[in-house]
């Protein structure tokens, strides 16, 4: 691949960025060395293009451009906007840390309530002692800018056989135009532990700006975790998001995605399976709209045996909009028996939509039973005549049709509460396309 | 010690280098100097008494080419090519015109002898002559174009096909005799320009078949040719070209064994398919080049580039493939759809054992309106080899009604095989209707089982295995090559279980 070469003037602005940001950017001398380190391995490498194999559906430098100045730490009346934002998009009964424009808001979250069930530092904090944190096993230009950049991000720890008794939500706000957010964050789910975790993007008042979020998750053997990201960031906005997951023996994970906001928006996922006999269920719901770019890119990495994999993925894709799905699923040489499963459906709802869906198996073990389907198409008309013969209104049959489209990836969601305050969010996307 | 003798016996029963077809004939050849320069193009062209233009074309193909870098997303591995180290051209020397096959090069007669491909077709022929009042007797006879190394030594069948006005000739004759239809489709569908082994080809292609269907009329026999790489270190570079003119329909075999060598040799063939409306184009293939001996050493590079355009309204093009041999094989049979209504479909088996790399798929490009296509893919894998599935499905936006059905399935046999499945699917209109599915499993214990219980051996077992998870292609190949390659299957694995 011809990466070396690629390098924009994008490029420059992020070099005086990285200079610029380099006095906010503290840390123990090995931080520092490692966030150089990530950083010029980004300038090589530039934003990547649809010339690099994973990157190929989401061109960086045509959607993006260029990454906007590091944003500023909040004031006072940031922090009263994102506190207002907050509580908009509050999740009943969750308990909250709230991250405002790159920097964690202590009086916007519920350290107290928390502290009693986990452990908790600030990404800041972590950093004055080991750059651990920072480093992934990853050559990817956007993870590597976040390792240089991020500002902040909370560090997380559930002890051995913890049984978290609300989930943790962790909101990132954004305040502030024409700004780049990094963050980080790691959370550590010990053995037989039982956890939820939520993370919200929500936008307080700011259109134009750029998450790049990375989250490592390591989760060890006999846990229970349910894991839900919901994504409603300004209708103008950027976000990037890189998941590194780890998951031990016997443990099962439940993680769902739900993409209704950005004007280009990328989750990658790389999920590995590193212990034996785990469930995974992966699932997601993508809602464009306009000219909205929505790509989900998922590595769901075998690489031991007896392990189980589902994967449902859900695309509603309006207007101009595009959807992009990748999902790959890797099976080592050692990894017999493995159960691996992947649904991705798109539904296009306007002749200009479009939709790109990559569904790939790399299998080096044959004792297994691997597949994924993967279908694009419209609505059906039938069961829209069906409905509007009922006396439903257009509108209301296609919604009627697309909840139900959807609802097969949601329906993954054990909670009640939280699966209901999902389809609440599905509903309120569907009421503004009409 | 039995145990040991035991092993060894059965260590050689399993070994891939059982090549049937391995041997080698040697015959005095006509080649060009090693290595590629604008000397060689011109030697070849020179050899070949091409026009002014087709040399032109070569050399511009060539200067595009020396600005091309060779690809290297396929999941295949090997040692990097030294282009110069090749000889690009390989004639067996010709003695004086032939006029009848008893002029031919015993040799080369007895090298077809071996093969089991009845160059003098009336062995064959007398086995399949159809009976008076037989329904459609000319579907069962083939018109063999034999191509032995680079030429084509002998061309069958003539006369009955120019009766029904097919010109059906090697490509080399029909630049110099219908320089108009070369001119006007060569490199249309694959232009000089597409990638760096088409761009090769172009600029030192040395044979290949070109067939011409006029309008309106079926083509009365099944075409075939038989490639074979013999001259050591010759890349072979063929280049086919067939179009079916509105309404006309052909079906085209192509078949290809080589012999054992132990270098490696390059074959990167170009193959066009042009159908305008109504027309048909169905191209099956079987291909067991030999494919590395047991240790994965020598063995075909097969970087081969074939596509089908179909130009007009209410065409079709069909491309099946039987893949047992060659060490590497890169290729992707893929389908334009550019009439609308057209239709394209692509069924394939693609087995791998040893230390074979495949990495071959298609690509359906909807681009007329209501155009239709399907993909029956079905990749087996065995011993130490890997097999890759890697398609692109796309509509356009103006394909309203595209509807495509993809299912591929992948089979392994052994624990240190791999099977991949890279779909590119790409939706860009609303009316388009894509549905894709792919599988990877072992053959279930349970079935094995149940067929040892009943007396078969294990390996039986598996081959009737195989043959029902391949059936829905096998079906697909014309009668006189589904029985060849379903004993090429068994071949194929061989010694990949037990």
């Amino acid at each position: 691949m011809n990466v070396a070469v690629a390098k924009t003037g994008g490029g420059r602005a992020v070099s005086d960025l990285f200079a610029s940001a380099e006095g906010r950017l503290s840390g123990s001398p090995d931080v520092i060395a490692a966030r150089r380190e990530a950083f010029e391995s980004y300038e090589r490498l530039g934003l990547p293009h649809r010339r690099i194999e994973e990157w190929k559906y989401t061109d960086l430098r045509a959607l993006v451009g260029e990454v906007l100045p590091l944003a500023a730490a909040p004031d006072a009346a940031a922090l009263k906007r994102a506190s207002d934002a907050v509580k908009a998009h509050a999740i009943e009964g969750a308990r909250k840390l709230v991250l405002v424009d790159g920097v964690f808001a202590a009086e916007l979250s519920d350290v107290k309530a928390l502290a009693s069930e986990v452990s908790l530092m600030t990404l800041r904090e972590a950093l004055q002692k080991d750059a651990g944190v920072l480093k992934t096993v990853s050559t990817d230009a956007v993870i590597a800018l976040n390792a240089a950049l991020a500002t902040d991000g909370v560090v997380l720890s559930i002890a051995d056989g913890a049984q978290l008794s609300a989930p943790v939500q962790i909101v990132h706000v954004a305040t502030a135009a024409s700004v780049s957010v990094f963050t980080r964050s790691q959370v550590k789910v010990g053995k037989g532990a039982r956890a939820t975790i939520i993370e919200s993007f929500v936008a307080a008042g700011a259109k134009t700006y750029q998450v790049n979020d990375a989250v490592i998750i390591a989760v060890a053997d006999d846990a229970d975790v349910a894991h839900i990201r919901l994504m409603d960031d300004a209708p103008d906005a950027v976000n990037i998001t890189s998941q590194f997951v780890t998951v031990g023996a016997n443990t099962k994970l439940n993680f769902f995605n739900m993409t209704s906001g950005a004007a280009v928006s990328r989750l990658q996922g790389f999920i590995t399976l590193a212990g034996e006999g785990s469930e995974l269920s992966i699932n997601g719901v993508n809602l464009l709209q306009k000219t909205e770019h929505g790509d989900t890119t998922l590595v769901v990495d075998h690489a031991v045996p007896n392990c189980v994999s589902r994967e449902i993925f859900r695309a509603v894709i309006d207007d101009r909009a595009h959807s992009v799905f990748q999902g790959r699923i890797i099976v080592r040489p050692d990894a017999q028996k493995t159960d691996g499963k992947m649904m991705t459906r798109a539904l296009l709802l306007s002749d200009e939509a479009e939709a790109d869906n990559k569904p790939e198996l790399e299998i080096f073990a044959d004792d297994v039973s691997c597949g994924h389907g993967a279908t694009a198409g419209a609505l059906d008309d039938t069961l829209l005549f069906y409905l509007k013969a009922r006396g439903l209104p257009e509108k209301q049959a296609q919604a009627l049709l697309i909840q139900a489209f959807v609802g097969e990836a949601i329906e993954q969601i054990a909670d009640d509460g939280l699966r209901e305050h999902v389809i609440g969010m599905a509903e309120r996307w569907l009421e503004r396309r009409s | 010690m039995p145990a040991v003798q035991e092993t060894v016996e059965r260590v050689k029963r399993i070994d891939v280098d059982q090549y049937r077809y391995g041997f080698e004939t040697l015959i005095e050849s006509d080649k060009a100097p090693k290595g590629l320069s604008e000397e060689t193009v011109k030697f070849i062209s020179e050899k070949k008494n091409e026009p002014a233009w087709m040399l032109q074309w070569r050399l511009e193909a060539y200067r595009r080419w020396l600005t091309m870098t060779e690809p290297t997303w396929a999941r295949v591995d090997y040692p990097k090519i030294d282009f110069q180290d090749l000889y690009y051209y390989a004639a067996p020397k010709p003695k004086k015109t032939i006029s009848s096959l008893d002029e031919i090069d015993p040799e080369i007669l007895k090298t077809y002898e071996k093969l089991g491909i009845p160059l003098r077709e009336v062995a064959m022929l007398e086995g399949v002559e159809p009976k008076p009042g037989e329904e459609d007797p000319a579907r069962r006879k083939i018109a063999v174009d034999a191509v032995f190394d680079s030429v084509s030594v002998a061309t069958t069948f003539k006369a009955e096909l120019k009766k029904a006005g097919v010109i059906f000739m090697p490509i080399s004759e029909a630049i110099r005799e219908h320089p108009e239809l070369v001119q006007k489709y060569l490199g249309s569908v694959v232009p000089t320009s597409d990638n760096f082994y088409a761009t090769l080809n172009s600029a030192v292609f040395s044979d290949g078949s070109f067939v011409y269907v006029p309008p309106g009329v079926r083509c009365p026999m099944e075409l075939s040719t038989y490639f074979r790489i013999n001259e050591r270190n010759t890349g072979q570079f063929e280049r086919t070209l067939i179009i079916a003119d509105k309404g006309a329909y052909v079906s085209y075999l192509e078949g290809c064994t080589a012999p054992q060598r132990d270098e490696n040799q390059l074959h990167a063939a170009v193959v066009e398919l042009v159908a305008h409306d109504d027309a048909e184009i169905k191209y099956s293939t079987v291909q067991n080049w030999y494919p590395g001996n047991a240790e994965g050493k020598g063995g075909i590079y097969n970087f081969v580039t074939k596509r089908g355009d179909c130009r007009g309204n209410n065409s079709k093009i069909s491309w099946t493939q039987v893949e047992t041999g060659s060490a590497i094989t890169w290729k992707y049979p893929s389908c334009i759809l550019r009439g609308d209504n057209s239709r394209g479909e692509f069924y394939s088996i693609a087995i791998s054992n040893g230390y074979q790399q495949v990495d071959s798929g298609t690509k359906m490009i909807h681009l007329g309106k209501n155009t239709t296509s399907r993909i029956i893919s079905k990749g087996i894998a065995a011993g130490k080899s890997q097999n890759t599935y890697r398609g692109l499905v796309t509509a356009h936006r103006k394909a309203t009604g595209a509807r495509n059905f993809t299912a591929c399935d992948s089979l392994l046999i052994g624990d240190k095989c791999g099977a991949h499945t890279v779909p590119y699917i790409e939706a860009k209109n609303s009316s388009a209707t894509f549905e894709h599915e792919a599988t990877t499993s072992k053959i279930s214990e349970d079935v094995l089982f149940y067929c040892i219980q009943r007396g078969l051996s294990q390996e039986e077992a598996v081959g009737l295995v195989v043959n029902g998870f391949v059936k829905d292609v096998l079906q697909q190949l014309p009668m006189e090559f589904a029985v060849e390659a379903q004993k090429l299957i068994s071949i194929s694995l061989e010694g990949s279980v037990g």
